[in-house]
């Protein structure tokens, strides 16, 4: 709990602090001022300093915190669905099927549902195909029986490589502006946020985290093995299906406004375990509180990098690795010692 | 309690593995059930608690048939502790054995059911280690923390697949000790897969021979371990002699090809915990 408490302070400290980075430059507390006043109505956005400040900054702060938390709560439920430490939120194919849908969308302009066109149809086309191959694992689950965490995290993967090698031949074929779009996209960045598409992550992020903490129990039941769980009164393939849908879908809001994040989904559960243990009723929302903090401090480290600063998926792994990294072997020393 | 196994056969694809079990159980005994490897044993508990479908026959708790069951509903009459608990998330000991009172809480653990779990671990007397990581146990501890877990879901049957596997000898008998003295306490029905037949005839009430599928001697550990019955299902020659009123078997020697002894692959079951690399 004391944990969870500091990561939200250390949320909101950061959250200040990010506002104040970029190519306009304001000090930390003139852009808390100008954040505190728009926020309680004293002031209407005005001056270039507030537009800079609410349109454009705290957007992508806002985005980072709840894809932050989304990514983070996601990656440390599907871990312990499938009883695996190297699942992540991507692991059913989330994201080979986003990026091929953003591909066709960048290189041809085509959008799967008529009539839209630009951002939106990138959007709307990596949403619709995010769903396909965790579709395709949930039916798995419902119609072949026994099946098991490691048949369902190698059909993810199979997918994964059919819709990769999609996206690699139509980048092969596409013209050199688009490329690089297709290429900024998969990296992943917060700088599309708008106050728009922040409600509707948000919105996602908080129902999908309320639904999987729901079953925050069940889950501590099934990664002690399947039989054993029976035993415990819990029918393991409805728990799987329920939870894929629930990942599946929040990761695909996600991807779809963000492109692939990585890393996020896979370390921040990681390092919560270290630091708090694995009982699924306190990793969850902890998770999602460290995910966020990481998550922004990543983009602000992003933002302050040069002078147009950079997509926030190169720096999620660039400084969370060696930090990874280094928890790893710190436990290692004190089991030995 | 009472369970009945009504006419049960199984078979994993095309092999039978199970054929036409009859058994009835009943009471707070101890049951073990005893055999060689592949004989089907722990098939048979599958079928008894519904993680297998039997493919014919029905079984029957009090009067019931399991299939109607509902799982939460079953969880509550009947405990499972399975043969090797290896956790790819390790809890703490408390989280785990805490976990056994899934079937009988909603949504929040309640400060009933801490107590539970801490009176439990006084009983098994391994209190000192609720606040360690299950894995940094000893095989031992292993084996009574898992023992707890059945115990918190108060059973009216524990049914436990070979709980003294990798157990030295003094902890061989204090676990076996512990569920005769449990059938009691507990007024449960105590069933147990064991390969050690000494063990198991020093406490149990009753002892369950399986060969090649069936069942082939029930009764007390008297009737069960004769010469003659271990050299038709073991393939071993031994003496069994009395010792304080109970048959104690000394081994001799293997008898014939090894080679004509039941395959061993049946006993595995369902696959257990993954170990494959993801993304």
């Amino acid at each position: 709990m004391i944990f969870i408490a500091a990561c939200c302070i250390l949320t909101f400290a950061l959250l200040c602090v990010s506002l104040s980075i970029g190519k306009y430059e304001l000090s930390v507390t003139e852009s808390y001022r100008i954040f505190i006043n728009i926020l309680f109505g004293r002031n209407k956005v005005v001056t270039m300093a507030d537009e800079v400040v609410w349109e454009m900054r705290l957007p992508r702060s806002m985005m980072a915190v709840s894809v932050g938390a989304g990514l983070s709560v996601a990656g440390a439920a599907m871990q312990s669905l499938l009883k695996n430490p190297l699942a992540d939120p991507y692991t059913t194919g989330v994201s080979s099927g986003a990026s091929f849908g953003a591909s066709i969308a960048i290189v041809y302009g085509f959008c799967l549902l008529p009539s839209i066109t630009g951002q939106n149809a990138i959007i709307v086309n990596a949403f619709l195909l995010s769903l396909i191959p965790s579709a395709v694992m949930v039916a798995l689950n419902i119609f072949k029986k026994n099946t098991t965490a490691t048949t369902t995290i190698l059909t993810g993967i199979a997918i994964m490589y059919v819709f990769s090698a999609m996206t690699a031949m139509i980048k092969l074929l596409a013209k050199p502006e688009s490329l690089s779009e297709v290429y900024i996209w998969s990296v992943g960045t917060l700088g599309k946020a708008t106050w728009d598409n922040i409600g509707v992550v948000t919105t996602v992020v908080i129902s999908g985290s309320a639904l999987l903490m729901l079953v925050s129990r069940h889950l501590n039941v099934s990664t002690s093995g399947d039989k054993l769980a029976a035993t415990l009164g819990i029918n393991i393939n409805a728990l799987r299906v329920y939870l894929l849908v629930v990942i599946s879908f929040m990761t695909s809001a996600i991807v779809s406004f963000t492109g692939t994040i990585g890393f996020v989904g896979l370390a921040v559960p990681h390092m919560v375990r270290r630091i708090i243990g694995s009982e699924n009723r306190y990793l969850l929302p902890a998770s999602m509180a460290f995910g966020a903090v990481f998550l922004l401090l990543c983009d602000i480290i992003a933002r302050s990098v040069g002078t147009t600063g950079l997509p926030v998926g190169t720096i999620t792994a660039l400084f969370g690795g060696p930090l990874f990294i280094y928890l790893l072997i710190k436990e290692n020393k004190l089991l030995k010692g | 309690m009472r369970i009945n196994v009504n006419g049960v056969a199984f078979s994993y694809s095309s092999t039978p593995v199970l054929k036409d079990i009859n058994l009835d159980l009943e009471g707070n005994e101890f049951v073990s059930i005893i055999g060689p490897n592949g004989v089907g044993k722990s098939t048979l508990i599958h079928c008894m608690n519904k993680i297998l479908t039997p493919t014919e026959g029905v079984v029957m708790i009090n009067g019931e048939d399991i299939k109607g069951i509902p799982l939460k509903e079953l969880a509550k009459k009947l405990a499972y502790v399975p043969y090797s608990g290896g956790d790819a998330f390790p809890l703490k000991v408390v989280d785990t054995v805490l976990m056994g009172r899934h079937p009988h809480n909603k949504w929040k653990s309640l400060d009933s059911d801490l107590d539970i779990v801490y009176d439990t671990l006084k009983l098994l007397r391994i209190e000192h280690l609720a606040m360690r990581q299950f894995n940094e146990l000893s095989a031992g501890q292993h084996q009574k923390v898992m023992l707890a877990r059945g115990i918190v879901q108060e059973p009216r049957l524990l049914l436990l697949d070979e709980p003294t596997a990798n157990l030295d000898i003094r902890h061989q008998i204090e676990v076996t000790k512990l569920l005769k003295e449990l059938s009691v306490a507990k007024d449960m029905l105590v069933v147990m897969i064991s390969h050690d037949l000494n063990i198991a005839s020093k406490f149990s009430d009753r002892m369950i021979l399986m060969h090649e599928g069936t069942i082939f001697a029930v009764g007390t550990p008297e009737e069960v371990l004769t010469e003659e019955n271990i050299r038709i299902v073991y393939k071993v020659d031994s003496n069994v002699v009395m010792h304080n009123g109970r048959p104690h078997v000394i081994l001799n020697d293997s008898l014939g090809d090894s080679s004509d002894c039941v395959d061993e692959s049946p006993e595995i079951g369902i696959s257990g915990t993954p170990s494959v690399a993801a993304s």
